[in-house]
């Protein structure tokens, strides 16, 4: 019974009626996994201990909770012990981690499968997984093109139907903006929601995990098992977790959505600007009511955050130095030509690039006009936030301006052009606030993803759109012909 | 021309608590290299901080205790810079916003007092070890150090002699030792300091350019390093030449300092606030609570000791000066009623052990009941204050108690009277002419006498029935 393309909530109907067992899942996705090698979803197969795990699931006797026997993938930067871990770059491309993350120890201790960890931009730095140390991941809706990122693989391999779901991070929009591209489900939840013990950090005060899934529905599930405070992580966030599949079916009757001015949607593309138009009729046929709304200081988000990722990226790069863990380079004459050359050797030159900003944002003189005015800058981005937020629930915006696109053909001669890929989806970064991404159809053959902001700590009204969106719709259930690979 | 010296100091001191500022590993001293190390002390990627409270609490304290404002909203920044024993790569510790602000602290020298403002106090975790000897061709890093809590204490420059700073360092064991905010091993590196030091014209407004001398960890090497810094400082501008501002080494092998590579401190730290940590907020009834636990300072001891077993204001405050001395008073205070004879020997016998070796008391192999035990011994007249030292000395070496050394040895005074008039008798009888002489008026010969029949007795007959005895017997 193939098993390809199947939700969780489905898998789980499956394994409940005896249909499947988790082994057998857990050897079907790995099957798929092999055959869609090409894709290059992942950097590294965890065979052994799927199929071991699988066993040990089928020979419970207990009733088996959401999770269990589900396989999924993870993003290559959550630390799984005994698994390597690169973050796709050759500076932990042989790095084998003694813990395991927070995020990734509840799901598998809530019986999920880990199958295998996930290709990436390079330390999660890029927005079409190209800056990977490992290749680039072919887009499963057209070859040769990419996945969007950083969490690529995470997002191809769900959209090829490999694993119902997978962990990301998004920093910037590296959930959303891969699903959008992949026609998948990904939520960024609020900054705190999910421990970040044992993700490794690209920028500290904005990178946060989160679930990519067929459905949002899925994405609940995920939620609930990922989310939680984690002594760990003093910045997680000590509030409670509400059950996000209790209200998913709610009606939207009454929600106000607000949609932003300052985006100037009528000067994006006519078709991305006509899947816009068509998703709000979708909505307001269930209830929904759209106002416009103003941020005032939105337009200045991409400039504050690279501003901010990269001065917190160069600090927590640092640790990469050749001593304890990782890539050390060879005949080097004193400790700081083994900084040197194990630090040019292991990275790559988007990261190069960020270290660099970073490290310049930081540099005594240059501190306020940078880091320090990008800080104030980001508080008056979340006031914005706070103030539409008393009048409307949630903020609509396409996910990203464009679709994906051919290897090689952004950003490499002009970073800038790459990094306005994010303009949709950076400011709930800055401001902390969940935000999820769903597909809404197609344009050229490509998906296109719709996004919907949140205010914080509201995933249950986000996920709650997003499913009755997707009961009335189905966009999500789209699948790409993988007759290629 | 005449010369004015301005010191300002930076101490270190590591706090005493049980686990890491930022983890749960163990603080303890001397554990094999990297022993004492868990994920988030050797930097692995993606490990987080987390905060121990206790390192707050005594830095609290330690500001209660300078009268200083205490800043109840702890931010943290990270300071960065690459060195192997540093294994983030960069050092958490606070800029802008220090635990403790202000205070000041009194320092003494030759019967004066001197205050000494603290600029401020900051929470801070220390980096690992470097060690270069031990590998050839290598480089090896212990961890353990690395994360331990330290507060930086930052003085106004307001010491004027090398002097004054070891002074004010001395006041400074004192108070973290009596805070029980770190136990001040000074050879351990529990307290060190960076010297700030400078020369101006006397009467000049303006402060000279400053050295700074780095990681200094004894008395001794303070006064020692200063003193050259000052006299190195003094020969350059009298040449007209002007002071670099530079970071310097304190090379005791050689007494003098030197500028340290340039290569061995950046200059541009790039400090910003530590993403990973939430600003630390102490409540009001943590603030409370620490109040309410404060220790007993030197000064309520010394009338304390005063009162309660009546020591001479001489004696109590040399007694309440050194924490250590101060607890083992208090713990032999228990055991003996003879408080100013305990205190005596803690003054005299005592401290002139452990000067010679330079060593705290909790660490000679004393303790207070066999010193209490001594001293009762010597009160109840078993043995007499002489025997006390020789025995005394078994003990400090051995760790013996008192009681098992004088009767291994058969120290037992001779007190029975009886006991002690049959030999005075013998002696009597067997100097016969000196016994004439001496009842002729040569009274000097009493002492003769008394050592006659301390020689027999093998000094152990208690010298008061002996005087009393041998008065009555040469009547």
């Amino acid at each position: 019974m193939s098993v390809q393309f199947k939700s969780i909530v489905e898998l789980r109907g499956m394994l409940d009626d005896k249909l499947i067992s988790a082994s057998e899942l857990t050897e079907e996705s790995l099957k798929l996994a092999k055959k869609y090698e090409e894709l290059n979803c992942f950097v590294t197969m965890n065979e052994e201990f799927s199929s071991k795990k699988a066993a040990t699931i089928d020979l419970e006797t207990k009733v088996n909770a959401q999770l269990s026997g589900i396989p999924l993938a993870q993003k290559d930067l959550f630390c799984t012990e005994g698994l390597r871990t690169t973050c796709s770059s050759k500076i932990l491309a042989n790095f084998i981690p003694p813990y395991t993350a927070t995020a990734v120890e509840k799901l598998e201790n809530a019986g999920s499968i880990t199958i295998g960890k996930t290709n990436m931009d390079e330390f999660a730095m890029g927005s079409s997984n190209e800056t990977s140390f490992f290749g680039n991941v072919h887009n499963p809706w057209k070859k040769g093109y990419v996945p969007g990122g950083s969490s690529g693989g995470s997002a191809a391999a769900v959209a090829a139907g490999i694993v119902p779901a997978a962990t990301g991070t998004d920093t910037g929009g590296s959930i959303r903006q891969p699903a959008a591209h992949c026609g998948i489900t990904g939520l960024k939840p609020t900054y705190g929601r999910v421990s970040r013990w044992g993700m490794i950090a690209f920028a500290s005060s904005l990178d946060q995990a989160g679930p990519l899934a067929r459905t949002a529905e899925d994405c609940a599930i995920l939620l609930n098992t990922m989310s939680g405070y984690d002594s760990k992580d003093t910045t997680s966030l000590n509030a409670d977790v509400p059950d996000f599949l209790e209200n998913i079916n709610q009606p939207i009757d009454g929600l106000k959505i607000g949609i932003i001015k300052e985006f100037n949607l009528g000067e994006l593309d006519t078709e991305v600007q006509a899947r816009f138009e068509e998703s709000k009729k979708v909505l307001e046929k269930l209830g929904a009511r759209f106002v416009e709304v103003s941020l005032p200081n939105i337009s200045a988000s991409v400039p504050t955050y690279y501003s901010i990722a990269p001065a917190e990226c160069s600090s927590n790069l640092s640790r990469f130095d050749g001593v304890r863990f990782g890539h050390r380079a060879e005949n080097t004459d004193d400790l700081n030509d083994l900084y040197i050359k194990s630090r040019s050797e292991g990275f790559g030159d988007e990261v190069k690039r960020r270290i660099l900003i970073g490290t310049y944002a930081l540099s005594a003189g240059y501190y306020d006009a940078y880091y320090k005015k990008a800080q104030q800058v980001r508080r008056l981005i979340k006031n914005d936030f706070d103030h539409v937020f008393q009048s409307v629930d949630v903020l609509m915006t396409p996910t990203s301006p464009n679709t994906a696109f051919k290897f090689d053909s952004k950003g490499t001669q002009n970073p800038i052009e790459l990094y306005l890929e994010d303009l949709f989806t950076i400011s709930s970064n800055l401001a902390g606030l969940p935000a999820i991404s769903i597909p809404h159809g197609q344009v050229n053959s490509l998906p296109v993803g719709l996004q919907l902001i949140g205010n914080f700590l509201r995933e249950d009204q986000l996920l709650n759109a997003s499913h009755i969106f997707q009961q009335n719709s189905d966009f999500h259930l789209a699948q790409p012909d993988l007759g290629n690979f | 021309m005449s010369w004015e010296t301005v010191i300002g100091l930076e101490t270190h001191v590591q706090l005493s608590t049980k686990t890491k500022l930022f983890s749960r590993a163990s603080t303890a001293f001397g554990a094999s290299p990297n022993t004492n190390v868990n994920l988030i002390d050797c930097g692995l990627p993606g490990v987080l901080p987390s905060v121990n409270k206790e390192a707050f609490y005594k830095a609290i304290r330690f500001g209660m205790a300078i009268d200083a404002q205490i800043n109840q909203t702890s931010i943290f920044d990270r300071k960065n810079y690459f060195y192997a024993d540093l294994p983030k790569g960069y050092q958490i510790t606070q800029m802008d916003l220090p635990i403790v602000l202000g205070g000041s602290i009194e320092i003494f020298l030759n019967e004066a007092v001197k205050t000494i403002n603290i600029t401020r106090a900051h929470l801070e975790e220390d980096a690992g070890k470097s060690i270069h000897d031990e590998f050839d061709g290598f480089s090896a890093i212990d961890l353990n150090r690395a994360g331990t809590p330290l507060l930086e204490i930052v003085s106004e420059p307001e010491i004027s002699s090398a002097k004054e700073a070891v002074a004010y360092m001395k006041a400074m064991h004192q108070l973290v030792t009596y805070l029980d905010v770190s136990d001040g091993n000074m050879a351990q590196g529990s307290l060190r300091c960076d010297a700030n030091v400078s020369i101006r014209k006397k009467g000049d407004e303006k402060l000279g350019t400053r050295t700074e001398i780095k990681n200094i960890n004894s008395f001794k090497f303070i006064e020692k390093a200063i003193n050259f810094e000052i006299k190195r400082q003094i020969k350059v501008l009298e040449k007209g030449e002007k002071v670099i501002q530079e970071t310097r080494l304190y090379d005791s092998s050689k007494d003098e300092t030197r500028p340290m590579r340039s290569k061995e401190f950046a200059n541009d730290y790039r400090y910003f606030p530590e993403p990973d940590l939430l600003p630390v907020i102490i409540s009001d009834e943590e603030i409370q609570k620490i109040r309410s636990e404060f220790p007993e300072l030197p000064k309520e001891k010394e009338t304390r000791y005063q009162q309660e077993f009546k020591l001479s204001a001489y004696d109590a405050q040399i007694i309440a000066f050194s924490k250590s001395i101060a607890d083992f008073f208090e713990s032999a205070a228990k055991k003996t009623k003879n408080y100013s004879l305990l205190a005596n020997w803690l003054i005299g016998e005592i401290s002139a052990y452990l000067n010679k070796e330079q060593i705290e008391i909790h660490e000679s192999k004393l303790t207070a009941e066999n010193v209490a035990a001594l001293i009762n011994r010597i009160d109840d007249q078993t043995i007499s204050g002489k025997i006390g030292k020789s025995i005394f000395e078994e003990m400090y070496s051995k760790g013996l108690t008192p009681d098992e050394i004088i009767k291994s040895q058969g120290l037992q005074q001779i007190s029975d009277d009886g006991a002690i008039e049959e030999i005075v008798m013998t002696v009597i009888n067997e100097n016969s002419t000196q016994v004439a002489a001496y009842l002729s008026g040569k009274d000097k010969l009493f002492g003769f006498f008394v050592g006659q029949v301390m020689k027999l007795t093998g000094g152990k007959a208690n010298p008061k029935s002996v005087n009393a005895i041998l008065k009555d017997k040469l009547k």
